[in-house]
């Protein structure tokens, strides 16, 4: 665990060395790729300034809804459709054609439904996320092993207990990766339509006004990192969930 | 109905076939049975004979595709109330996601208060041996084990009849030789129903009353012997009679005919 947190320090030193160096080497133009100790510095100083904070929270936030709406929606349903076999094999090719489309292309149409406000973008994310997550618990309750389920049924559980003490806990690993997949599409959703969409507020909308006209390329990735530590929290989050709660799945793997 | 008192389960004219149309295979050819209510039945065939069907159609898991099974005096439509099931799939029907003990306390959750459901957990594992690895989780142990707590889980359940299919397959000569002896001891205790499924010519005569012996697949009932040695079994004295050695030869025979 520790030798794995090491290494990733010591990858990531290497990378910012890199990008030091790079920018100072004049290859290209400082103020198009500003050195890390520059954006650094801009970042420490962003992050004092309740307008930038504001944008964080709002893009923090939008996510949070965006992830908790999908969830809320793609697990029961995704619960429902398993169970029936015969649905099961429909809804996935179903899920499996909307899938590919991206739903970045969706952008523009859903900004002339619903304007720029922050539903457009939890809309935008909720609609993007809930593949992953529908799949992956459909998927799950179709896969169940059947003398699992035929064990609970010989002492004679309720198709509904069933559902609770079997059907669940097998596909809670599976659901939990799905969330987890969700939610990075969700951060990306959220971020790319308050780039195109303006006036929502939030990190997208920072990176789009500081990048306007090649201005502060500073901000700009300043913010970008931002994006990118939110999304790393939020994934190591849902692991550290997923290890507490589900470790059981891990350990079987391991042990196979 | 009209059985005579005391039948627990009659099998009449079983026959069961895996999907339809002219090609699908058949399990069951034709089989019925009686068990009487606190006998212990063994049912001995060749592998693929469709002994685990056999038992999944008592269970009422399986609906047979002809035939009827009779529990208790009424047909079976579904699963039937008191009654536990040792699948051959041992280490498939342990849920991993629970503990060793919480797998043996799985089915009684709904039937008795958590006290009670500890003491009989604690007791069934101790019984197959596996006192103290109740905090184990199911992966943690070897087949064998995996297989004994199947087997606790069905004794904590104390039913009126216990279906095992190959419940000792997995086992050392000395552990099976033990719950061997165990299962006549609880059979006794409680007045247990059990049927149970064998490759093991000789553990077939050793544990039963009575012997079915099953053709090959299709499945038809071959003979049934009753085993008239003395109810007091013993792993030296029983298996080392005449009467013994006869029952054993008979099956044999019938098995490799
Ligand atoms: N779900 C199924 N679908 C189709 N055929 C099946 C199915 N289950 C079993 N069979 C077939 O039915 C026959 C009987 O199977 P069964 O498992 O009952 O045999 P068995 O006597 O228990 O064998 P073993 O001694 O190896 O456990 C076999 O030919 C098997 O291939
Ligand atoms: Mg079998």
């Amino acid at each position: 665990m520790l030798r794995r947190v090491v290494r990733g320090v010591i990858g990531f030193a290497g990378f910012l060395l890199v990008w030091e160096l790079f920018s100072r080497s004049g290859v290209v133009r400082e103020e198009f790729l500003p050195p890390p100790t520059t954006v650094f510095a801009r970042l420490a100083v962003l992050l004092t300034e309740p307008p930038f904070v504001a944008d964080v929270v709002a893009t923090v936030l939008a996510w949070l809804i965006a992830v908790v709406i999908a969830s809320a929606i793609a697990v029961p349903l995704g619960l429902l459709l398993g169970s029936v076999p015969s649905v099961a094999a429909a809804s996935r090719a179903l899920v499996e054609f909307l899938r590919p489309i991206p739903s970045v292309a969706l952008i523009p149409l859903v900004i002339v439904l619903l304007g720029v406000g922050p539903e457009t973008k939890i809309t935008l994310a909720v609609y993007a996320s809930l593949w992953p997550l529908l799949f992956n618990t459909i998927y799950a309750m179709s896969e169940i092993d059947p003398v699992q389920v035929d064990t609970a049924r010989a002492f004679g559980l309720s198709r509904s207990r069933i559902l609770w003490t079997v059907q669940l806990p097998h596909a809670a690993p599976f659901v939990m990766t799905g969330v987890r997949i969700s939610a990075s599409i969700a951060l990306i959703l959220v971020i790319s339509t308050e780039l195109l969409a303006g006036g929502s507020g939030g990190l997208g909308q920072v990176i789009f006004d500081a990048g306007a006209g090649g201005g502060r390329m500073d901000i700009v990735l300043s913010a970008t990192l931002v994006a990118g530590v939110i999304g790393f929290l939020g994934n190591a989050a849902l692991e550290k969930v997923q290890r507490r709660w589900l470790g059981w799945d891990d350990q079987i793997d391991a042990g196979r | 109905m009209t059985e005579p008192a005391g039948t627990m389960l009659a099998v009449s004219r079983l026959q069961h076939r895996f999907g339809s149309g002219p090609d699908a295979p058949t399990a069951i050819g034709d089989v019925s049975f009686e068990v009487r209510a606190g006998e212990l039945v063994c049912i001995v065939g060749p592998s693929g004979c469709g002994k685990s069907t056999l038992l999944r159609t008592v269970a009422g898991l399986l609906s047979p595709t002809g035939g009827e099974v009779v529990l208790h005096g009424e047909r079976v439509t579904g699963v039937s109330e008191d009654l536990a099931v040792v699948f051959q799939d041992y280490s498939r029907s342990l849920y991993p996601w629970l503990s060793v003990a919480g797998n043996v306390e799985f089915p009684l959750r709904t039937r008795l208060g958590k006290a009670e459901r500890r003491a009989r957990v604690a007791e069934a594992l101790g019984m197959v041996g596996l006192g103290g690895q109740g905090g184990k989780r199911p992966w943690q142990l070897s087949g064998g084990m995996q297989q004994r707590v199947s087997i606790a889980r069905a004794l904590a359940y104390r039913p009126a009849l216990m279906l095992m299919d190959e419940p000792f397959a997995s086992l050392d000569a000395q552990t099976r030789a033990d719950l061997e002896d165990l299962l006549l001891r609880v059979r006794a205790e409680h007045r247990t129903t059990i049927l149970l499924v064998t490759h093991d010519i000789d553990e077939s005569v050793y544990l039963s009353d009575r012997v079915l012996v099953l053709s090959k697949s299709p499945a038809t009932v071959l003979k049934t012997l009753d085993v008239d040695l003395p109810v007091e079994r013993d792993q030296v004295v029983t298996r080392g009679s005449a009467e013994f050695v006869r029952l054993r030869t008979e099956v044999a025979k019938l098995v490799h005919s």
